[in-house]
């Protein structure tokens, strides 16, 4: 044995990390719920502030606070991205399990429908769709949820289809379980982590489309205080030196997407059995 | 509880025929030798056997019954596989492992060498002959009326294979179970077997 100088191994080293990404993404929530709505109004006494302790990020051109804008927009990010990932990986789901267990002519729709989406860019698709549902919350969300499943569903489909012939799930049959039990028992434990982090993989993907979509203008209305509206309406004060208001919501946005994908890779290295407790 | 097959002939989808017009029987309580160099068509005889294959042409009866191959329930012709790593899901511990089809008596789990502590592992906490041993054990369930072994020992050292066999036998002989042995070692065919079958016969 090699004398090791870290005190925890692998294992522990991700779940301390996955517990502080968690931490961290809830005190941002919490922030984001909790600041006050008054903070955000219009006083025009303190317009375009640099960052002081009174107004950590600065304020903008109407005097509104963006240390809580920026939160606020964050939280409201987040929300999308929860409820536009989790839309996203049901139908991943359900379309990989109905391409691998129900037979050729199934699993040929669904091979030509996850191409036909993967062959035109997320965000040409997001937009249409996000358009034609009328745009806000609900078209972002709708459009996030039609557009990221499809190589989720890919996934999905290859890892059930790997289960579905294992010796011991084959062995399992011939020991009289039925189709049901086995695919509780055996294959859903199989691909409940490729789901997981799929899931949390989308999330930042799904954030960052949010924020693209809102930017061109074409995601949630310009009073509420979303990330991307934020960035896009900073454009026109750049030029006059007010870069705390790109600057902080910007880096706020990049760290929040981070933390998801940290999140992601430890939720994979705490479920993968290869990597042992050693 | 004769088990026998007629006239089954099994290809892999479009290539050679691998065995034709095989005609083979197993009484209760008989252990019979299957030998012949690699790629004969062994494993697959087995397999089909074991109702894993449907063969294209012919049939394998149970006392005069076929055996469906969709049948639901527990499958009286039992087969170990060679590689019990991959016989395993890597998720469960092995007492699930274990109990998957029956709840094998503490008497079996001595004859095979199981120790206790065992059971509360990970398959990957284990060595490939301590894992073996759990494939035997669980598929030794009640209803088992014939065994197949294809190179079940292979992978074991001398004195670990002949402790298997050992408690094997005497369950076999308990119940008047039919064991096929599929082996490349003829020393321990010959100890083991009422009969020896080459395979090239098979493939008449």
């Amino acid at each position: 044995m090699m004398p090791t100088l870290t005190l925890l191994n692998k294992k522990q080293r991700a779940l301390i990390v996955t517990i502080l990404a968690i931490v961290f993404l809830m005190i941002v929530i919490v922030i984001g719920v909790v600041l006050d709505k008054e903070s955000i109004s219009t006083n025009l006494k303190h317009r375009n502030a640099s960052p002081t302790f009174e107004h950590p990020f600065g304020t903008d051109w109407l005097g509104r606070d963006m240390f809580s804008r920026t939160f606020m927009g964050i939280s409201l990010s987040i929300g999308v991205g929860l409820i536009g990932a989790f839309g996203s990986t049901l139908i991943a789901t359900i379309l990989g399990v109905i391409s691998a267990t129900m037979g050729k002519t199934a699993d040929r729709i669904v091979s030509w429908l996850i191409d036909l989406f993967l062959s035109v860019p997320h965000l040409v698709t997001l937009i249409l769709i996000a358009f034609t549902f009328g745009g806000g919350f609900k078209g972002i969300v709708i459009g996030i949820a039609l557009t990221h499943w499809p190589s989720l569903a890919r996934i999905i489909r290859a890892e059930v289809m790997q289960i579905r012939s294992a010796e011991f799930v084959q062995i399992s049959r011939k020991m009289g379980k039925s189709s049901w039990w086995i695919a509780t028992k055996h294959i859903f434990p199989h691909i409940l982590p490729q789901i997981l982090v799929g899931f949390m993989l989308l999330f930042p993907h799904a954030i960052l489309h949010e924020a693209a979509v809102t930017f061109l203008g074409l995601g949630l209305s310009p009073h509420e205080p979303a990330i991307g509206i934020i960035l896009s309406e900073s454009m026109k004060y750049l030029s006059a030196g007010m870069w705390w208001l790109a600057f902080f919501p910007g880096l706020c946005l990049l760290f929040i997407v981070r933390t998801f994908d940290m999140l992601g890779e430890n939720i994979r290295i705490l479920m993968d059995i290869n990597i042992d407790h050693k | 509880m004769q088990l026998r097959t007629q006239n089954i002939a099994f290809r892999y989808g479009k290539e050679p025929w691998l065995f034709k017009n095989v005609n083979f029987t197993v009484d209760p309580g008989e252990i019979v030798g299957l030998v012949g160099p690699s790629g004969y068509g062994k494993t697959t005889f087995c397999r089909i056997l074991a109702g894993y294959e449907v063969p294209n042409k012919g049939s394998v009866t149970l006392n005069g019954r076929p055996i469906k191959s969709k049948r639901k329930g527990y499958h009286p012709v039992q087969l170990v596989f060679q590689h019990p790593e991959k016989a395993i899901n890597p998720r469960w511990k092995m007492g699930k492992v274990l109990n998957e089809g029956w709840q094998p008596d503490q008497q079996l789990l001595d004859a095979l060498g199981i120790e206790e502590e065992w059971l509360t592992r990970f398959p990957n906490e284990l060595s490939g002959g301590e894992l073996q041993r759990f494939c035997v054990a669980r598929a030794l369930g009640p209803d088992t009326r014939y065994l197949i072994a294809d190179e079940m020992t292979t992978m074991l050292d001398a004195i670990t294979q002949a402790q298997i066999w050992k408690a094997v036998l005497k369950i076999a002989e308990q119940r008047e179970m039919g064991i096929i042995v599929v082996s490349h070692e003829v020393n321990l065919i010959q100890q083991l077997c009422h009969r020896v079958i080459e395979i090239d016969h098979l493939n008449t």
